[in-house]
């Protein structure tokens, strides 16, 4: 049966199209096999804290993260006050979920560790929608996102300094366990990390389905990579969980960053941690 | 030329004899310092080593004046520092300051060991406030036990590997019904482990301080496995910090363990678990094949007088009940939703940590094979999960700064859950 999959996988190996430019090496199209999902899923009215609205408010948080995330700006979900879903039929075929959010910012400010909320809180709202396709190919999720003062953010000097002192000639940072077993992580690498996760969401973004709840786990390794334009560039080993599957998801991705551009996800290639794994968990 | 020469060197003795004198202090190493001296000759070295003879300067030579190719470093303490950077300075002998202040950098060693490398004497020397490895944990419950007459410990079986399976019980009297606590059953959630160990000092503290409590333990007994998977737990500390299952080989297969939360006889082999042993949430080859699962049960169902079951995990903030394998929901639905709104209330009311709370299946995902789904069909009515800090910033790998907040907080919602249970009996 295993080896079925595996020759399935080695068929059906396909360039994605929802990174700007990327090439992703070796990218199963199917599942591990994975608990069935017996469930079905809401229609209508949701429950703002059970795990369908969530996991939706969750991939809008991706798509946000994608487009306005730097190293000094992340966006965690704080609450999701109100959502529903339907199914759509008309264009794509999917289930659509309408969702009315609460995020915020962890990445800027100085932490107050034991406060969980911190930062500022932004509302937001989003339709996100789940593609239904005929044949077992994953096909990323659909994202429209609005959220209040968005377009007042613009860089800050912090990100101005960091952006300075890292695209200097002989800057050549490489860490790696960001942060450690116990949590810890310097003042210093912290840009780095929030980098991470931003560009972790890129792939979290395309990997997710409404079987699926991602985060990043933790930075196994980044190094800094020489370029010839003005961009802070990186090569990064993370780690990524699914809270579904309970999966630590091992991928390796080439980011670029700059103040005005922010993060582009250049290549992402996915570390089976086994060798007969043959995917991650993107389940239909 | 001699005479000159000897007179020479007296003068430098008297010098440094006539510019200081012999006080002796208290031992301590405030403001000392360590010179790094670089000797250019062989005279030099000769002076370096008439100055060693000084008893009364009280230096401590790290590396003795051998040879002028060979640094000299000397741990000066205060009261000498001035005669003896004179001396350097009159005999033109060059040096470093290779350490400021000495007590400083002791200090700070000192702080780091306390941190990561402690060996407490009590559990009030004990720091709550990092993370600690087996042994580190195992010798914490043998001094609450020695500590305490109210504690004792019970061996409740033995991992895959031979650890001996742990439990803290907390009683005031005889044949008492007790409440159950677990952390750590799934070894990366490492603040759950923590959290236990201090839940653990807090019951001893608070008993005969805190009424609530103290009316608690004079009706039930407490039951604490901290480690409950000390196999994953020793594996997340030597190799893999993200190991979640137990560590028993599968035959046939090169992937190792059982998700110990999906090994139980409670809906076991439906959706919500895995039938492949390279996944986290494989189930095992039966239910409570696990030995550290067995344990637990044996002990549930030979204690047979158990009111409440408390399965510690983390992250995502959360409070849980059953069911996790059906969306039937429990018959007791309402009370448990109320009393886990009520817990949730309590542990939000101390730094505003917010949780979501409802059943297992509704909330978070379908999980067949749980722990309180098992507990609760077996009549142990108030079954709850917890999920702990954070929502997936930090994750597994939550800072050690927030474990006692963390701990803090839970043992709020603890309590409403004890407390609900003791005005409740059944």
């Amino acid at each position: 049966m295993e080896v079925f999959w595996l020759l399935l996988s080695l068929s059906l190996l396909e360039l994605s199209a929802a990174l700007p430019g990327s090439h992703s090496t070796r990218r199963p199209t199917d599942p591990a096999p994975l608990q069935s999902q017996t469930q079905t899923m809401a229609t209508g009215d949701l429950v703002p804290t059970h795990f369908p609205a969530r996991r939706a408010a969750q991939v809008a948080l991706h798509h946000l993260n994608t487009h306005h995330g730097s190293p000094f700006r992340v966006f965690g979900l704080q609450q999701v006050h109100t959502a529903t879903a339907e199914d759509q039929v008309v264009g794509t075929a999917g289930r659509k979920y309408s969702l009315d959010f609460s995020v915020t910012d962890y990445g800027s400010s100085v932490c107050f560790r034991s406060m969980t909320n911190e930062g500022s809180v932004l509302r937001c709202s989003a339709e996100v929608l789940f593609p239904r396709t005929e044949t077992h190919t994953h096909t990323p999720p659909e994202v429209h996102l609005r959220c209040e003062d968005l377009t007042h953010i613009s860089s800050s000097p912090e990100e101005l300094a960091f952006y300075q002192k890292h695209t200097a000639p002989h800057s050549a940072i490489s860490a790696h366990d960001l942060p450690d077993s116990q949590g810890n992580i310097s003042q210093d690498m912290q840009p780095f990390w929030h980098l991470a996760r931003v560009a972790a969401s890129f792939i979290m973004l395309r990997e997710s389905s409404e079987n699926t709840e991602y985060n990043m786990a933790q930075v196994a390794n980044l190094t800094q990579q020489e370029t010839s334009e003005k961009q802070l560039m990186l090569k990064y080993h993370v780690l990524l969980h699914d809270i579904v599957s309970q999966e630590i998801i091992h991928w390796k991705l080439l980011c670029s960053w700059s103040p005005e551009g922010g993060v582009s996800v250049l290549e992402t290639e996915w570390l089976p941690k086994c060798p007969h794994d043959t995917g991650p968990p993107t389940a239909n | 030329m001699l005479i000159a020469t000897l007179c020479k060197k007296m003068t430098r003795l008297l010098f440094l004899g006539a510019l200081f004198v012999a006080v002796f202090a208290k031992r301590t190493f405030k403001r000392d310092q360590v010179l790094r001296i670089n000797a250019k000759d062989d005279a030099q070295i000769s002076l370096l080593k008439e100055l060693s003879e000084q008893a009364h300067l009280g230096l401590d030579f790290w590396m003795e004046p051998v040879h002028e190719s060979l640094p000299v470093d000397v741990h000066v303490p205060f009261h000498s520092l001035q005669a003896v950077r004179a001396f350097l300075a009159y005999n033109q002998i060059q040096y470093q300051v290779m350490i400021m202040d000495v007590q400083g950098l002791l200090e700070n060693e000192e702080r780091e060991m306390l941190k990561y490398n402690a060996f407490p004497r009590s559990t009030d020397d004990f720091v709550y406030s990092t993370y600690h490895d087996l042994k580190s944990i195992y010798s914490f419950m043998d001094m609450l036990v020695a500590e305490n007459s109210m504690v004792s410990k019970i061996v409740i079986g033995k991992s895959y590997e031979s650890r001996p399976l742990n439990v803290l019980k907390f009683s005031t009297g005889a044949n008492r019904p007790g409440i159950w606590i677990d952390t750590g059953i799934h070894s990366r959630e490492w603040v759950t482990q923590a959290s236990g160990i201090w839940f653990a000092k807090k019951i001893v503290t608070d008993y005969r301080r805190d009424p609530v409590l103290t009316d608690i333990l004079n009706k039930y007994d407490i039951f604490l496995e901290i480690v409950t998977n000390p196999d994953g737990f020793a594996y997340t500390h030597s190799s893999d910090r993200m190991w979640r299952k137990t560590r028993k080989p599968n035959p046939g297969s090169s992937c190792v363990g059982v998700d110990p939360n999906r090994n139980w006889d409670a809906g076991f082999g439906g959706a919500g678990s895995s039938s492949n042993p390279c996944t986290e949430t494989y189930r095992g080859p039966s239910a409570h094949s696990e030995p550290e699962v067995k344990a637990i049960v044996d002990f549930v169902k030979s204690h047979g007088n158990l009111k409440a079951f408390v399965s510690i995990h983390s992250y995502s903030q959360m409070l849980l009940y059953p069911y996790g394998y059906k969306s039937t929901p429990a018959k007791d639905q309402a009370e448990l939703y109320q009393l886990a709104r009520k817990a949730v209330t309590k542990l939000w009311s101390l730094y505003n940590t917010y949780y979501r709370y409802g059943s297992i299946i509704t909330t978070i995902y379908q999980a067949s094979g749980g722990t309180i789904d098992w507990t609760y069909d077996q009549g142990i009515k108030y079954s709850y999960t917890f999920e702990l800090r954070d929502t997936g910033r930090y994750g597994f790998i939550l800072p050690a700064n927030q474990i006692v907040p963390t701990a803090e907080e839970t043992w709020l919602a603890l309590m409403a859950i004890m407390e609900h249970t003791k005005n409740n009996p059944y």
